[in-house]
């Protein structure tokens, strides 16, 4: 029988073409600049990063999750077997039977597969992807009933020439897609690509239920400073671009993307894979940067990536709000790319657009982005007799202000924080003129210079007093000194202190009853999650308990928790300001007009800010703080006694 | 623009000081003298500054582009004109671009007078723009208030100082302002014998004229915000004689004291 000597022939071809495509693709890897890995380790915990961490984004979308699992399981089931059996003529009925089993679980995810790509939702990609399906089926079919005529399950010479043609025919384009196109960047690349991404991702935090959000610092004295070229990223963050399989679930929540910005994180990332592997983005077949034609682009690993292979408008465009990070299947780490390309743009090419240089300047001399006078900074509060760290020296609360002290919205919102605190009696502090910007901006805009020079600043500062926890109103502050600090501290000293947001700081003072909460009265309420609060650190749940604790039933938004849409206004976008076709904020309030809430209940001061900007009519914005402020039940103070007294004679 | 591509252009630098802060930074009009340099010499323009080379806010003009900048080290009390008098002797230059003033020390505004007093070169003061440079001349645009231009045409080598009209300096970045390098020379460490004589004092707040609001119409108010004070007086001679016009100068200088017959 022909199939008796073809087949093996085949295998081990095709063998033979993955083994080479996949040493070239790591080759191609390779040239990205070193990073340390755990490299035993990592690929010890892949499985289990695949099967757990992977699978608990994938299950998102439950018909997808079981798809995969079958139709993956399946395929390499079948080829652990198909290897014994077909190439090494291994005779056994029990792992026939497997074998059988296998490519029958396989066919039937295929079928799935193929179903879901009759009508593709449009944040899938086509061209090569619209054929996958077609080949799973192939492949499977192929080896199901190749092992049936070779276990002897089917009569001697069952199908006669015209089988043995056909699968042979279909064995061969089977594995050419499966085998030969994991090798050498077909569809099944992202297998490959992706298992070794889960061992050697650059964030193995995430893995375990665990969180890494947090920049990684830019060693200043590198000859380049950020990526301006694609081999300049690190060699495992190549990989990770490779990893992607175009799901376009990133599409689906970019909200620059929504608003017509030419930026598509699925493209950015494509873009990346050709300048990793080098040539042009005209085999690309998923939505394009909008109001960007495709085909244009091109690159190579030595070549620059900006006016190559996308526009710096794309990399401004980012809001750094993660929701693609937290949907990708794959976890692939879009906004380490792009803050990268940007530190470039900014550290060395000196192209921050727009407010961008102006912002920076008034950073690095002012140290805060609006210029104002560094001096300044307690203006705000005048009136109100805090405690001044330099005074006191140690109290139980550093309440951290952030430059909401110059933004007249931002102190209604410190305010109410301060009454809130003064209410349940905290003693607390705040660092006054000694406090500088966080550095969230300058890092988001890639100045990582001048955000660590704030960084070691306020380090310093911070490590002069005693305090138990940092409490701040600024979810953007809260997450660098939480997460992004921890690398700047002088050797063993500091950063042994909470940091908290002041939603998670007010439900603990509610729960422990130290505030008495009238409920609060009005219309439905819904609540905008920001995003460097939700997505960056988790916190979804105190917001949420303290809105209850108001007596507040939440009217969600389809889009909330992990999938609250970003407002806007995070990674510098308000200053970069790139154009589009519609503005996010007004978006944001119109998921808002969809679950006719009367009030946006938010916890940041630049979501309140962004959102307050859109036109009237529009709900009502307050953050937390004022809502519990408003609804706090006030008792008689003793100072107030005496002042009435003082007044009655 | 048409410029010679051989052209030697110089910027003098100065450290500045942030008006809010009073943090080190670049000066704002020898930063636009620098922008307003790079537009007509690319990378080839030379940077001179008087000074402290370890003064970190420096590296701010190196971040616009450049790789080296030419440091003359003296100590503050020195005086510079002398130093960069010295250096311009060794190191010819067509053009030499400065600020209007510094933005620390002294700040009087007369170093680029003083340098092309002892050059023997024209002073262009204020300029916001050089249109083209052809045939050994320059084609400057002069700022004059209320956005009005001179278009002047100034023979080489000359001195310009530049007004805060000309265009904005580029934004500095980090990574070449690090890498730059200094070419630290000696200045002449000449004490500056006139400034030590003088006794200085911490400014005093004066008081200030009230304004008294005579405009009636909202156009009026605005007229009066944004004017900037135009001279009173005076005549404006185009036909005359070029005797006729330096008579008229002469004769506004010694009634105005300026020179005593």
């Amino acid at each position: 029988m022909m199939l008796d000597w073809l087949l093996p022939a085949l295998l081990a071809a095709a063998l033979g073409l993955l083994f080479a495509g996949a040493l070239r693709r790591i080759r191609l890897w390779r040239r990205g600049r070193p990073e340390p890995v755990a490299f035993l380790a990592g690929l010890a915990a892949m499985p289990r990063r695949y099967l757990v961490d992977l699978h608990h984004v994938v299950e998102r979308d439950r018909y997808m999750s079981n798809t995969h699992v079958a139709t993956a399981g399946g395929f390499v089931l079948s080829m652990l077997l198909i290897v014994p059996v077909h190439l090494f003529g291994l005779e056994s009925r029990w792992l026939n039977l497997a074998l059988l089993l296998a490519t029958l679980l396989m066919f039937c995810g295929a079928v799935f597969v193929f179903l879901r790509r009759r009508h593709p939702p449009a944040r899938l990609s086509r061209g090569p992807w619209m054929r996958l399906p077609k080949n799973l089926l192939v492949f499977s079919a192929s080896f199901f009933v190749l092992t049936l005529l070779t276990s002897g399950l089917l009569p001697e010479g069952f199908g006669g020439w015209v089988l043995s043609i056909l699968l042979a025919a279909g064995v061969a384009l089977g594995l050419a897609e499966m085998l030969f196109g994991m090798g050498w960047g077909g569809p099944m690349k992202h297998a490959f690509a992706g298992a070794l991404h889960l061992a050697f991702h650059r964030r193995p935090e995430r893995f375990g239920g665990g969180r890494s959000t947090g920049l990684k610092p830019v060693d200043l004295e590198a000859p380049t400073l950020g990526v301006a070229k694609p081999e300049d990223f690190t060699w495992n963050q190549l990989l990770g671009f490779d990893a992607c399989v175009q799901c376009g679930r990133c599409e689906a929540v970019c909200p620059a993307y929504a608003a017509g910005q030419p930026l598509n994180p699925k493209k950015l990332i494509q873009d990346m894979v050709v300048g990793l592997s080098g040539g042009s983005d005209a085999r690309y077949a998923g939505s394009p940067y909008p109001g960007v034609e495709p085909g244009n682009a091109s690159g190579a690993p030595h070549q620059p990536i900006v006016d190559g292979l996308l526009s710096a408008e794309t990399l401004w465009s980012c809001t750094t709000c993660r929701a693609c990070v937290e949907e990708c299947p794959m976890m692939i780490e879009h906004v380490d790319a792009i803050v990268d390309m940007r530190r470039f743009l900014t550290l060395e090419k000196g192209e921050t657009p727009n407010k961008g240089a102006e912002v920076l300047d008034n950073l690095i001399a002012t140290d805060n982005p609006g210029g104002f006078a560094p001096d300044s900074r307690m203006n705000w509060a005048a009136d109100l007799n805090l405690p001044l760290m330099a005074e006191v020296g140690r109290a139980e609360v550093l309440f951290w202000v952030s430059d909401g002290c110059f933004d007249m919205r931002s102190q209604r919102i410190l305010r109410a924080f301060v009454k809130i605190l003064k209410a349940a009696q905290v003693d607390f502090a705040v660092l006054g003129n000694e406090e500088c910007d966080s550095g969230d901006l300058a890092r988001r805009l890639g100045d990582d210079a001048t955000f660590q020079s704030l960084a070691r600043n306020n380090i310093a500062v911070l490590n002069r007093y005693r305090f138990e926890r940092i409490v701040t109103t600024d979810p953007h502050a809260f997450h660098v000194l939480k997460n992004e600090y921890g690398d700047f501290y002088p050797e063993g000293k500091g950063g042994d202190y909470e940091v908290l947001h002041h939603s998670t700081f007010i439900n603990g003072l509610v729960r422990d009853g130290r505030l008495q909460l009238k409920a609060h009265k009005g219309g439905t309420v819904t609540y905008h999650d920001p995003c460097y609060l939700g997505r960056y650190n988790g916190e979804y749940e105190a917001p949420r308990a303290l809105l209850n604790a108001l007596n507040i039933e939440l009217s969600e938004m389809e889009r909330s928790g992990y999938r609250s849409r970003c407002c806007g206004g995070g990674g510098g976008a308000p200053i970069t300001d790139v154009p589009g076709e519609r503005r996010i904020a007004d978006m944001r309030v119109e998921d808002a007009r969809a679950v006719q809430a009367d009030l946006i209940a938010v916890a940041c001061q630049q979501c309140t800010a962004m959102l307050e900007g859109v036109v009237e009519p529009r709900p009502q914005i307050k953050d937390l703080a004022e809502l519990v402020a408003d609804a706090l039940v006030e008792e008689v103070h003793e100072p107030r006694k005496a002042a009435m007294s003082q007044e009655q004679p | 623009m048409p410029v010679e591509t051989s052209l030697n252009i110089a910027v003098l630098v100065s450290v500045g000081q942030h008006p809010v802060s009073g943090r080190a930074r670049r000066a704002d009009q020898d930063a636009r003298a620098v922008e307003l340099g790079l537009t007509l010499a690319g990378r080839s323009l030379s940077l001179v500054h008087v000074g402290d080379a370890g003064e970190p806010a420096l590296r701010q003009y190196l971040g616009m582009g450049l790789r080296t900048m030419t440091v003359l080290q003296e100590a503050p009390e020195a005086d510079a004109a002398s130093s960069l008098l010295q250096y311009f002797a060794t190191h010819p230059a067509d053009i030499v671009l400065a600020g209007v003033q510094a933005e620390r020390g002294e700040a009087s505004g007369l170093l680029p007078y003083l340098l092309a007093e002892r050059l023997g070169w024209p002073l262009v003061p204020r300029i916001a723009q050089i249109r083209a440079i052809e045939n050994g001349r320059a084609e400057v645009l002069q700022a004059l208030p209320r956005g009005q231009r001179r278009a002047l045409t100034v023979p080489l080598p000359f001195i310009a100082t530049v007004d805060s009209a000309a265009p904005g300096a580029r934004q500095t970045a980090f990574g070449p302002g690090q890498r730059g390098l200094f070419d630290i020379q000696r200045g002449l460490a000449q004490a500056d014998v006139a400034r030590a004589e003088w006794v200085e004092a911490q400014a005093r707040p004066r008081p200030k004229r009230l304004n008294v609001v005579k405009a009636k119409s909202a156009a009026e108010r605005f007229k009066a915000a944004t004017a900037k004070p135009q001279g009173q007086g005076g005549q404006v001679m185009k036909q005359e004689s070029s005797r006729e016009k330096a008579q008229a100068i002469f004769d506004l200088l010694v009634a105005e004291g300026v020179i005593r017959q």
